[in-house]
């Protein structure tokens, strides 16, 4: 899959649980800093990911997935 | 006449099976309209549940709420928010300029059951779909302080968030609550009340095997008839009901309009059954007689009592004990229960708002389904269509599981 359509598709669940406008979730935006994404709501996103993209997000990479980009591009990588 | 340590009602917001506002509900219950409607769920049949009715939201609250802040509550938490944002219009607090400091802000919200369908919902996926699939969200969701932590962080509350939990007396006990910490000085606004929304497979199976609901299927709008002779158990509600109280003083200063007084406020405990009324109503009394000594006002002058009334055997015929014992046989009587439904947790709260509502406007709503008077209640209740009736002092009675028993008593502004 390539990298705007995993992004298209992040958009879609980033609306879906935190009501984030996809225009503003761009590969550069920091999801708790831009996009006040709360903790609770990063859980929601990574599972819901996982279901869409067939990827394993643990716990220790999913810290380190501060921007979408950095999202983006872990499950360009693992899936 | 209120002074300057007195507890003024200047904001009132409700979502009820009878309407999404206290306009509405008022109007309905003026009207003798019945909340009570027959229940579809497939779980009815699933578990052959003796119980088929049930008073359902008449709005429902996701229609009102934002879609992604709605996702993150649950109902009784959603309900809440809905009154709450009301209330808060209502008192003309919702401009930009803020009137109050978050410090001097206080919330005090209480429920009966708490966030039962979202406990039930995630164990359901933990048990079908494992540990993945339940929500991050669950525990702030069930969570009974969940109703006022969501109304506190909405309005900014920083003078202290409450969550009173006594059954069906616990929205009573949160304007109880509130009036205390008002009288105290400790702060100069409350956003205080009841949220409940529990209608599901199991609290229904519960109370129906505690055989404390009725079964009249068949005629859902006749089931709930307190103080009728042929009454067989409440039926359940859902909802939530809140005031915005403050001290005379700041409400003067700010040119707030006023509904009216809460005067004073008894509580007390039966020590009895954990789920029975003391059968001749004395803490009842205790509790009501509380709140006219707090409130400075002499039974005589009590015009009407909004009865906690359930429509259950035993409870109703305690509570009517009480009320003779506490106030007399005079006061004009109204048990709202028989339009709402059993709203547990949020019924204190809403109910005290039609009774503020009764004193302001000098009308008492009836009691439905009210045929055959049970000859050991000996009142006036109101039966039939609503009954004009100057009034300067009336009481609010509620009770809860556990002994829980409350008063509050209204005057007009």
């Amino acid at each position: 899959m390539p990298n705007e359509d995993i992004l298209k598709e992040l958009k879609a669940i980033v609306e879906e649980v935190a009501g984030v406008d996809p225009e503003e979730v761009t590969e550069e935006k920091s999801f708790v800093d831009d996009l006040d994404v709360d903790s609770l709501s990063m859980v929601e996103i990574a599972v819901q990911a996982e279901d869409k993209f067939g990827v394993k997000i643990p716990d220790d990479q999913l810290a380190n997935l501060k921007t979408v980009g950095d999202a983006v591009s872990y499950i360009a990588t693992n899936k | 006449m209120s002074t300057a340590n007195d507890v003024v009602v200047t904001g009132l917001g409700a979502t009820t099976p009878l309407g999404g506002d206290v306009t509405t509900t008022w109007q309905a219950l003026l009207d003798g309209r019945s909340g009570v409607g027959r229940l579809e769920a497939d779980w009815l049949d699933r578990f052959d549940l003796p119980v088929r009715i049930a008073a359902q939201l008449a709005v429902e609250p996701t229609e009102v709420l934002a879609r992604v802040e709605a996702r993150r509550m649950d109902r009784c938490e959603q309900v809440a928010m809905v009154a709450a944002r009301q209330a808060w219009a209502d008192a003309g607090l919702a401009g930009e300029e803020p009137q109050v400091e978050p410090e001097r802000l206080a919330v005090v919200v209480g429920t009966g059951i708490g966030g039962a369908m979202t406990m039930l919902q995630q164990d359901d996926l933990l048990e079908t779909a494992g540990l993945r699939k339940v929500s991050p969200l669950t525990v702030p969701m069930l969570m009974p302080n969940g109703p006022a932590a969501w109304v506190g962080l909405d309005l900014g509350s920083r003078g202290g968030v409450h969550a009173p939990v006594s059954a069906c007396a616990s929205g009573a006990e949160a304007l109880a609550w509130a009036w205390r910490m008002l009288r105290a000085g400790e702060v100069d606004v409350v956003v205080a009340g009841g949220a409940e929304a529990c209608i599901t497979a199991l609290p229904l199976a519960g109370f129906a095997q505690a055989r404390t609901m009725s079964t009249r299927n068949d005629e859902p709008e006749r089931a709930s008839r307190p103080f009728d002779a042929a009454r067989d158990g409440f039926v359940l509600g859902e909802g939530a009901g809140l005031m915005v109280l403050e001290r005379a003083e700041f409400a003067r200063a700010r040119g707030a309009r006023v509904h009216g007084r809460l005067a004073g406020v008894g509580t007390s405990a039966d020590a009895y059954h954990i789920t029975g009324p003391e059968p001749e109503g004395k803490g009842a009394a205790r509790a009501i007689a509380a709140a006219l000594r707090t409130g400075g006002i002499d039974p005589k002058d009590v015009g009407h009592v909004n009865a906690h009334a359930t429509s259950t055997p035993v409870g109703d015929v305690a509570e009517a004990a009480a009320i003779r014992s506490a106030v007399g046989d005079h006061p004009v009587v109204t048990a709202p229960k028989s339009a709402l439904g059993h709203l547990l947790g949020a019924a204190g709260a809403v109910e005290a708002i039609a009774t503020l509502l009764a004193v302001r406007d000098g009308v008492v709503p009836p009691t439905l389904n009210l045929e055959n008077l049970d000859p050991a209640v000996r009142l006036d209740v109101v039966a039939g269509e609503a009954r004009r009736v100057e009034l300067t002092a009336a009481v609010n009675d509620s009770f809860g599981f556990g002994g829980h028993n409350v008063a509050l008593a209204f005057t007009s502004a």
